[in-house]
């Protein structure tokens, strides 16, 4: 299967010329193939977030090779690898980060209205089919105000898929969720890798669901310390 | 969401939708701030306007007067002056030199609308045992009405000159215990006299004017003060009432007269008005800097409530150019709505401003001036102001890091 993602001896520091250099992850290679299910585990600190970060196009690291969906995004100006982004690209973080002054459904449609500029029924349709799918259809018009976390992450989830990225990146998407928002929230995102053959990065520190997934990546220091198969078979999952 | 409208627009306007508190507080300054600025400038548009029209239509825009005389001291040879004293000659009523061939060169100028030679000097009214002393000016009324409008002023009679016909201000009037129709005797210091009739009594609302001026044909003045045949003064109004001063000198240059303009005449009155103008300016100027820094902290509060938003959004594809012009168009907005309630809100107030402060004889303080172009001009200038404040707010914005704002 080809690779969705791949990363090159990828390194990243701060402070860079400086007595007080600081590298945060020290040559990390690491492939992730289409529709594949991967977690990414370590402790706080391990530099989790800054990769995901940098895979996510919203960090760029020091040296390395990155690239995503077949492109090469090492010498893209910002321009480029917004719209890359935009496209490629769809987020799941730990607090939902709705935009209030939205409806669920304009939210869903937000990142098609910033590809395209503006609404169109098409649009609005494709929304609706979202949150259809994540069982929300009900709540289309409400404000993320007028939802519960678990509503609002889901719209979250749904607003990720709407550009129907080849990658979602999910940084501890139900890390604010009770038990059984954070069950529902996880299932799915594994239904939807299921059915639409969607691939996720998602990091966790909860190793019980991080063992649903096809693949953990343990994080250490900035380094990948582990590498292995999920072991919990995820009911209804081939 | 309205399919129509721009993802920016839709984005600024649910931003300032939702922070209606804030909104409802910046645009309330805003609207203020225009309302003052456009109160202020149709109030003294009015006033400016009023003041002028009164000055202009009772006075000669520019007035051709002979050259005063002057005293040349006796001279032995080049360069050697006999007298050691040179007494300054007394200034008899001249008659201008050629002033038919001056007054027809003068109407030949295209920069020049109304010409109308005038004969004026002293005289003494008389009328029983009443005597005051008066101010004659002898005109063909057909032109000189077009430039000092005294049938405009009449209060009582009609602006009708036939040779032995009077027109006097209501002063001289009362001083002289006449009215329309009586009979007044004239007397000049050169031994002309005649009894003339008054025929009209008009008001320039200026006592000084009223109690001295008056006016009588052209031919009767010349024979009043020995002038046959002969004119005092030429007044004239121009084409551009502002450039008269230049077409005063103009004509001193090339045509042997004293050329004085209204605005030579009037400068204290030109003083005052450029001060006013001055302090308007500079009160609009500071009204406008208030509603500036007050959209631009607005707008600042907003970008740093909305980060995580920015962040999301930039996460999503969204370019700084984009983020940019969501906050300008705010700014924009902000200034625009504002524009338009100070408008209606300063318009509002000026006519309400006109309607209950009336001058003693009821009539109106200063004409109600309501140009349109002013609305545009403060919308126009507002929107702008709205737009350079949002400038720093929305440059802040779009240098957001995503990373930083989504972390918090």
């Amino acid at each position: 299967m080809a690779d969705v993602l791949a990363l090159e001896a990828i390194r990243k520091s701060y402070a860079v010329g400086t007595p007080v250099e600081t590298e945060v992850l020290h040559g990390i290679d690491l492939t992730v193939c289409a529709g594949e299910f991967v977690a990414l585990i370590g402790p706080s600190g391990s530099g989790k977030s800054t990769l995901l970060n940098i895979v996510g196009l919203l960090d760029s690291p020091t040296s390395g090779r990155l690239v995503i969906d077949g492109t090469d995004t090492t010498r893209l100006d910002d321009a480029v690898r917004t719209r890359l982004r935009g496209h490629a690209i769809g987020f799941v973080f730990q607090y939902h980060y709705l935009i209030s002054a939205f409806t669920a459904v304009e939210n869903v449609m937000m990142p098609m209205l910033v590809d395209r500029g503006h609404a169109d029924r098409q649009m609005e349709r494709r929304a609706d089919d979202l949150l259809d799918w994540v069982g929300l259809s009900r709540w289309r018009d409400n404000r993320a105000t007028n939802m519960s976390g678990g509503q609002q992450q889901r719209v979250a989830v749904a607003r990720a898929l709407a550009m129907d990225p080849a990658l979602v990146l999910a940084d501890e998407p139900t890390g604010n969720l009770d038990t059984a928002s954070a069950e529902g929230v996880f299932s799915l995102l594994r239904r939807i890798n299921r059915e639409r053959g969607t691939t996720f990065v998602v990091v966790t520190h909860n190793m019980a669901l991080a063992e649903r997934c096809d693949r953990i990546v343990e994080l250490v220091d900035g380094r990948i310390n582990a590498e292995r198969a999920g072991r919990t078979h995820e009911p209804g999952a081939a | 969401m309205n399919r129509l409208v721009p993802f920016e627009w839709t984005a600024a306007l649910r931003f300032l939708g939702e922070g209606r508190m804030q909104t409802a507080f910046i645009l309330g300054g805003v609207t203020i701030g225009v309302a003052v600025i456009v109160f202020m400038s149709a109030m003294l548009a009015g006033l400016q306007a009023n003041f002028i029209r009164r000055v202009l239509t009772s006075q000669p825009q520019i007035q051709l007067l002979p050259p005063d005389e002057v005293a040349r001291p006796l001279r032995d040879q080049p360069g050697v002056i006999e007298g050691a004293l040179v007494q300054k000659p007394t200034q008899r009523i001249l008659s201008i030199d050629q002033w038919q061939s001056i007054a027809a060169a003068m109407r030949a100028r295209p920069d020049v609308v109304v010409v109308a030679p005038t004969a004026s000097g002293s005289a003494l009214a008389v009328r029983g045992d009443a005597s005051r002393s008066i101010s004659v000016t002898g005109m063909e009324p057909e032109q000189y009405f077009r430039i000092v409008r005294v049938p405009d002023y009449v209060v009582a009679g009609t602006a009708r000159l036939g040779t032995d016909d009077i027109m006097i201000g209501t002063e001289l009037a009362k001083d002289l215990g006449a009215g329309v129709g009586d009979k007044l005797n004239v007397t000049t210091a050169n031994g002309g006299g005649r009894i003339l009739t008054i025929t009209g009594i008009f008001d320039f609302g200026n006592k000084a004017a009223n109690a001295r001026n008056t006016y009588v044909a052209l031919r009767t003045a010349q024979s009043l003060l020995n002038l046959i045949g002969g004119a005092t003064t030429i007044d004239m109004t121009v084409t551009d009432t502002y450039a008269a001063d230049t077409i005063a000198r103009d004509i001193a240059a090339v045509v042997p007269v004293e050329a004085d303009s209204w605005i030579t005449t009037n400068a204290q009155f030109f003083t005052a008005v450029r001060a006013q103008q001055t302090s308007n300016t500079m009160i609009r100027l500071f009204v406008g800097i208030s509603v500036a820094f007050g959209i631009a902290a607005v707008l600042v509060v907003s970008v740093i409530q909305r980060s995580k938003d920015i962040g999301i959004l930039r996460a999503m594809g969204t370019t700084r150019g984009r983020i940019l012009r969501i906050f300008l168009i705010q700014g924009g907005v902000l200034g625009f709505a504002g524009s338009v309630l100070g408008s209606a809100f300063g318009a509002g107030a000026l006519i309400l401003w006109h309607r209950l402060f009336r001058q003693v004889d009821g009539s109106e303080l200063f004409p109600l001036v309501l140009e349109p172009g002013l609305f545009v001009a403060a919308a126009a200038v507002a929107t702008l102001t709205g737009v350079i404040a949002g400038l720093a707010p929305a440059l802040r914005a779009a240098s957001i890091d995503p990373v930083e704002a989504i972390r918090g």
